[in-house]
């Protein structure tokens, strides 16, 4: 299936990508011949076909509710680009 | 025989013995990357201080069994405490964790000596290391060639004899395809076997750590060391881990070992399907009984994986947002234009085109044609799987289609890149253990061949990689680097 | 022009289930910590860190899914919900899309004297997203500061049907959800902590038809008084664009407390695509029916129950039964006081007058008050003896209910006992009679007043103790005989 260079904008807006006209241009054709490949599935009917979500036959994998305690909050900052007040700064939302 | 060509069991006996002392080990290794490093490029960071301090200490301490006192590599991907982990991507060029991966943790644990951290192809998409955001890493049977991925670092410095072993990641291949390039041992364990916990996501539902050596023995080693359950990790199966070096021996009479008739067709080299032939007839010789059996869904693992896999990815790649650390557009002015303009700078064109893919593949009304379609695939290869396993011990193929390519050689054409992993990846659907090893040469690049097991039963693929490489030599073959001074 | 139209509301309420740690990891969910100082790998979303489910928080979610008449998945799985926000660490919040663990429920709301009963649509568990600290307004701030303390905090997402036709019902049902959460000891349900929060969908139909109007979401309804005005604010705005011929358009609109005003939020044109998957890094999870069994046998009596068990037991009114057990705290308190003073209505009164009063002025709950059930009977019994009047209860009450104090302790410091004496009593009021001749003419006169004033001059001159009733009997009878 193809794509259009619309859906790759909306797809990279999407995914928070800055892309530039030529990136743009490139995965445009690139997508569609990775998507064109990827049509090699219809080729299978699955209808009857359950979707495998996990490959492990595991459930209920639970912990207990006690309280461990964290790291220093120096370590959880300490890869910040930008800090204030023990708080990760970042520019306005809007 | 110089320290750096000896297998870990080698070095082991030598180090019980008092022969030498972890430190000279420590100093054997950490010289041969001095004067191979510049060729290979296997590493992104190497921690000669530390490794020497931890060497110190390990003379000084009780004896640890297993592989204690001996120096390992890890695949940068695999966060450490105190040591900057990249994932070979500009996103991380700066990220030191204040955790442990549970894999580093336990070797770190069993008082194993860390030399560095291993080149990648970024966030582990690739197949040749050429996707590293630093350098390509060079395959050491031929610099022009790439040593595979994404663990090429991980198989070249094992190969280059710069670690006698390493931990690598493989989704859909990438610890089995970049040891058969480089020609030595790799092993992807079942999924769930090994914790996946400070290990960096790329495809959770196919991600899984492994080994990288020397010989078979190295391996099962490691394994013992590495595999478990951990409490951190969801996926991590609680099941009993056996000493997998109770499975080295080499009598294989009876071994049921099938051989999947679409991985030796059309697009596999005709050479590596002749070398690898070569192999199963020596399976019989050594009394296993082989039969060609079909995994008739074969073709469809490929581009089913790559929508699951960019799928999953998308979303474990969402969190390199600039806020907590990482890569950040400072002269942004707003959080959207942050997100946006960090994670353009900060990512290789092969994650963007996968992050691409898979919120395309995962987003409203495309969901059902693609991603849901690839899980419905998913099941149908592992079935295939199944069926054969409930007949044969293990399957044999061929690990990759071509020997090691050139560098550059692919870049243009991203499908046949993906084809590498045509053999590797539906392992990785079914979650199942598979290990190349060492088989054989075409025009001086090593082969390697795939033994793919039961889920849980790594057992007996050690079995059969070890009576296959004590009755052959192929893991003796070392290439021949120039050193410099 | 109100009558022609049917206000249709639906509720979408999140429930913090009050677990000590967070749903994938074992931070401390403790409110009101300094920033950042409840977080570790995995809630910050650490490259590498894998989450591990906590088996309180399914439990809780089970608890309220039967207290809710849910029915309980056999199977159910985590998905991840993406979408970018500097609050949300990964990028992606791991929430339940198409299997939540509860579905198909109700509850029951009585509005003046008309009862309803609200579907539920699903509950569904998911983690809470961090804290955002803006510098001035989010419009006008420069920056902002992230705190991730509340980043992983189990919430219950309860979703109901749009079965509600008013503010009131809505609030109704709000209020029974928290009591129900209460009672079922899963959560705080505190507005002002954010551990009860409420969206409310609003839209507008012509009465008789079945065909849902155009909805508008409704966020930052932060009290219940709230949300039942901003229902009414919205519908009101809606029936009156309908007439005047506007449209509607489906929204997100936010209450703004001080205007009592909702207000268009800025709606960016792009649509949100959360790209639900399921979560390869949580298994599924199996519920086995034992488990549902052994939550359903420890389940205490809900709300309902008890409003019957009230109403039945002390034939109290739907009104008080109802408020009674609106807190756990509550009924426990009237259930300990009837225990030492069995006259139910009496005790309803005091709780849901005096000491209901004292609780909201004060900004307070039962716990925080000292006066215990032991004290508020005791006290209802000196009443009943004659031995302190109502004024003075409220008095002493008060005291009871900052110090502790027990009634008779209190009556004793402040010497408030009552002159029940009938000696004492005539005594004083011989002295009055004298004293105020003119008085006493004039009530011979037929003047009522002066009986008033006679009683007046006794409570003066005993300091307000006389037994007023016993005054009145003494007084008249005095006045009688002269």
């Amino acid at each position: 299936m193809a794509i259009s260079v619309k859906q790759v904008e909306q797809v990279a807006y999407l995914a928070r990508l800055e892309l530039t006209e030529q990136e743009k241009q490139i995965f445009t054709q690139q997508l569609t011949a990775i998507l064109e490949y990827a049509d090699k599935l219809n080729e299978l009917d699955t209808e009857q076909v359950e979707p495998l979500h996990h490959i492990l036959p595991i459930y209920n994998v639970m912990r207990e509710d006690v309280v461990q305690p964290g790291p220093p909050r120096e370590e959880t900052l300490s890869n910040a680009p930008l800090v204030e007040d023990g708080q990760f700064k970042v520019p306005r939302i809007i | 025989m110089e320290l750096y060509e000896l297998t870990c069991h080698e070095l082991k006996e030598k180090l019980d013995r008092k022969e030498i002392s972890s430190r000279e080990i420590t100093q054997a290794f950490l010289k041969r990357i001095e004067q191979v490093e510049d060729q290979i490029k296997a590493f992104v960071t190497i921690t000669g201080d530390l490794a020497l301090e931890q060497a110190e200490q390990y003379d000084a301490g009780e004896p640890v069994p297993g592989l204690g006192g001996l120096p390992y590599g890890l695949k940068d991907i695999i966060c450490t405490r105190g040591v900057r982990t990249t994932a070979s991507s500009k996103m991380l060029e700066n990220f030191i964790p204040f955790y442990d991966a549970t894999v580093a943790a336990r070797l770190a644990a069993h008082k194993g000596i860390m030399l560095g951290k291993l080149n990648l192809d970024e966030f582990a998409m690739g197949s040749s290391t050429e996707n590293s955001a630093f350098y390509p890493t060079r395959n050491p049977w031929d610099l022009d060639r790439v040593p595979g991925g994404s663990s090429g670092g991980s198989a070249a410095a094992v190969a280059a004899g710069e670690v006698p072993y390493s931990l690598g990641t493989d989704s859909g291949g990438s610890i089995r395809q970049p040891a058969a390039f480089c020609g030595v041992v790799g092993l992807k364990p079942t999924y769930g076997r090994v914790s996946r916990w400070g290990v960096m996501a790329y495809a959770s539902s196919f991600d899984q750590v492994g080994v990288v050596s020397r010989d078979v023995r190295d391996c099962a080693l490691v394994l013992n060391v590495i595999a478990g359950h951990d409490p951190k990790d969801s996926t991590s199966v609680n099941q009993a881990v056996p000493d997998y070096t109770s499975f080295l021996t080499t009598d294989i009479k009876g071994l049921k070992i099938a051989y999947p008739r679409e991985y030796f067709q059309q697009g596999v080299d005709s050479e590596i399907r002749q070398v690898v032939k070569n192999a199963l007839k020596h399976y019989e010789q050594l009394g296993a009984i082989v039969e060609e059996v079909s995994l008739p869904h074969s073709e469809y693992a490929l581009p089913a994986y790559y929508l699951i896999a960019p799928a999953e990815a998308s979303a474990n790649l969402a969190r390199y947002d600039g806020v907590r650390y990482g890569l950040r557009d400072l002269q942004a002015e707003n959080v959207v234009d942050m997100f946006s303009r960090s994670r353009a700078a900060g990512f290789g064109d092969e994650v963007k085109r996968r992050i691409m893919l898979g919120t395309y593949a995962l987003s409203t009304g495309y969901y059902d044609a693609y991603y849901l379609k690839a899980l419905k695939v998913r099941r149908l290869i592992a079935e295939d799987f199944q069926k054969v396993f409930a007949d044969y011990d293990l399957i044999v193929a061929p690990t990759t289609p071509t020997v090691a390519f050139r560098i550059g050689e692919h870049t243009d054409d991203l499908l046949t890149l993906y084809m590498n992993d045509i053999l590797t990846v539906p392992v990785n659907m079914a979650g199942l253990p598979g290990m190349s090893v060492p088989c054989g040469f075409v025009n001086g690049m090593p082969v390697g061949m795939q033994i793919v097991g039961k889920p849980f039963d790594e057992g007996t693929i050690f079995k059969a990689a070890y009576a296959f490489e004590q009755t052959t030599d192929y893991h003796n073959a070392r290439p021949n680097l120039g050193v410099s001074k | 022009m109100d009558r022609e139209y049917e206000i249709v509301v639906g509720l979408e309420v999140h429930v913090e289930l009050k677990t000590a740690t967070k749903i994938f990891c074992s931070c401390s969910t403790a409110f009101g910590a300094e920033p950042n100082t409840q977080v570790c790998p995995v809630c910050s979303g650490f490259p590498g860190a894998l989450p591990v489910l906590n088996r309180q928080a399914v439990e809780y979610a089970i608890r309220t899914g039967l207290a809710l008449n849910c029915e309980i998945a056999e199977v159910c799985k985590f998905d991840r919900k993406n979408y970018f926000y500097p609050d949300l660490p990964n990028a992606y919040q791991i929430s339940q899309y198409d299997q939540p663990i509860c579905k198909n429920g109700y509850l029951d709301i009585n509005v003046d004297g008309k009862h309803s009963r609200i579907g539920i649509i699903r509950a569904h568990l998911e983690e809470d997203a961090g804290k955002l600290v803006h510098q001035g307004s989010i419009t006008t701030t420069t920056y902002s500061l992230v705190n991730l303390n509340r980043c992983g905090v189990p919430l219950l997402e309860i979703v109901s049907q749009p079965d509600m036709r008013s503010g009131a019902e809505a609030r109704a049902y709000l209020e029974k959800l928290r009591s129900i959460c209460l009672f079922a000891g899963v959560s705080d349900c505190k507005m002002e902590e954010g551990s009860l929060r409420c969206d409310a969908n609003v839209s507008v139909r012509p009465k008789g038809s079945s065909k849902l109007g155009t909805r508008v979401e409704i966020k930052n309804l932060n009290s219940f008084r709230s949300l039942e005005r901003a229902i009414e604010y919205e519908a009101r705005r809606q029936i009156e664009a309908l007439e005047d011929g506007e449209e509607l358009v489906q929204e997100t609109r936010t209450w703004d407390e001080e205007k009592q005003v909702t207000r268009s939020m800025r709606s960016k044109e792009e649509a949100h695509d959360y790209r639900y998957f399921p979560d390869p890094d949580l298994p599924p999870l199996r519920i086995d029916r034992e488990w549902v069994e052994r939550v359903r046998a420890s389940m205490p009596e809900m709300p309902d129950q008890a409003q019957q068990r009230l109403i039945n037991t002390y034939g109290l009114s739907d009104y008080d039964a109802n408020w009674l057990t609106s807190t756990p705290q509550t009924l426990e308190f009237f259930d300990e006081t009837v225990k030492h003073y069995p006259d139910a209505k009496a005790v309803s009164n005091w709780m849901m007058g005096d000491f209901s009063r004292l609780l909201n002025q004060n900004n307070m709950e039962i716990a925080d008050s000292k006066v215990t059930p032991q004290y508020l009977a005791e006290m209802l019994r000196l009443i009943e003896k004659g031995t302190i009047s109502g004024k003075m209860a409220k008095t002493i009450f008060e005291e009871m209910f900052f110090t502790g104090k027990s009634p008779e302790e209190i009556i004793k410091e402040k010497g408030m006992q009552q002159i029940s004496d009938q000696e004492t009593l005539q005594k004083i009021i011989d002295e009055v009679v004298a004293g105020n001749p003119k008085v006493v003419e004039d009530y011979k006169n037929g003047k009522e007043k002066a009986f008033g004033f006679l009683v007046g001059q006794v409570m003066k001159a005993t300091r307000g103790q006389a037994n007023p009733a016993l005054v009145n009997e003494i007084l008249k009878e005095r006045l009688m005989r002269e």
